[in-house]
């Protein structure tokens, strides 16, 4: 924080001058390609100087849920969503041609063989670039989530007034 | 014409987004008019780096195109403005 006395007027349009320009993506989708893309959004505006905050809500949770993770809820049918709902990076399916997970096996060979980074290294890389993750509360109840079941670089657990506040700031906003 | 340069970026064989991350932070090693090389396969760093130039404020000098075998090396110049 700055102290100096300046004339408020000049700080102000100072300020303005050097307000970095706001991303905010919905990641709703829980397939690879989708959240591939949402991460290649995201690490491409914060290397542009943008600042990005990522809402994480319904599968989209499952990019950011540690690897292999199932569940961990109290009652018996959350639970049971939360098993069958393996989350991951490395667990995520293609939106289409994912048969039975040889689709999706496939397709990470080819990206290996290109050397693309995959899930895990982008959502590293996002998060290295100063990348926001706010995982959305309701969603995460739901379906069985707990929040010690996520990734620890989480930064906010909110709801959806968070998001609206964060998007009207913002001159991008996306929902994937 | 070959444009002078003082660092140069190696990307060959990435792909996007990856060429515009290395030189945001390649970018913060250089110092205020220093002018960076980034060498990249990936045909689409010929919009994308002028796009880059203009969001981020730094100046975009110029591109040229060597052909490598069957592929094509592009190069960009930025020079840093900030």
């Amino acid at each position: 924080m700055t102290t100096t006395k300046l004339d408020p007027q000049v700080a102000l349009a100072e300020l303005q001058e050097s307000k970095p320009q706001r991303v905010t993506l919905v990641v709703l989708s829980g397939e690879m390609d989708r959240v591939m893309a949402a991460f290649i959004i995201a690490t491409g505006a914060a290397a542009m100087g943008m600042q990005v905050t990522m809402f994480f809500t319904f599968w989209g949770l499952n990019a950011i849920r540690r690897e292999g993770m199932r569940g961990g809820a109290k009652d018996w049918l959350r639970r049971m969503f939360g098993y069958l709902n393996k989350g991951g990076a490395d667990s995520l399916p293609l939106s289409r041609f994912h048969f039975w997970g040889l689709g999706t096996r496939m397709m990470k060979l080819v990206m290996k063989q290109n050397r693309m980074p995959g899930i895990a290294e982008l959502r590293e890389m996002a998060l290295d670039l100063g990348v926001r993750f706010i995982a959305c509360t309701t969603t995460l109840g739901l379906m069985g989530i707990t929040k010690d079941t996520l990734i620890d670089e989480v930064d906010q657990f909110a709801g959806v007034s968070t998001y609206l506040a964060e998007a009207r700031e913002s001159q991008v906003n996306l929902f994937i | 014409m070959a444009i002078h340069y003082d660092v140069k970026l190696d990307t060959l064989g990435l792909f996007c987004p990856m060429p515009i991350i290395k030189t945001s932070k390649k970018i913060k090693e250089l110092a205020v008019g220093q002018v960076l090389e980034v060498v990249s396969d990936d045909e689409g760093i010929k919009k994308d780096m002028p796009a880059w130039c203009e969001t981020t404020g730094h100046a975009f000098l110029g591109l040229e195109e060597e052909p490598n075998g069957s592929a094509i090396h592009y190069k960009t110049y930025v020079k840093k403005t900030k």
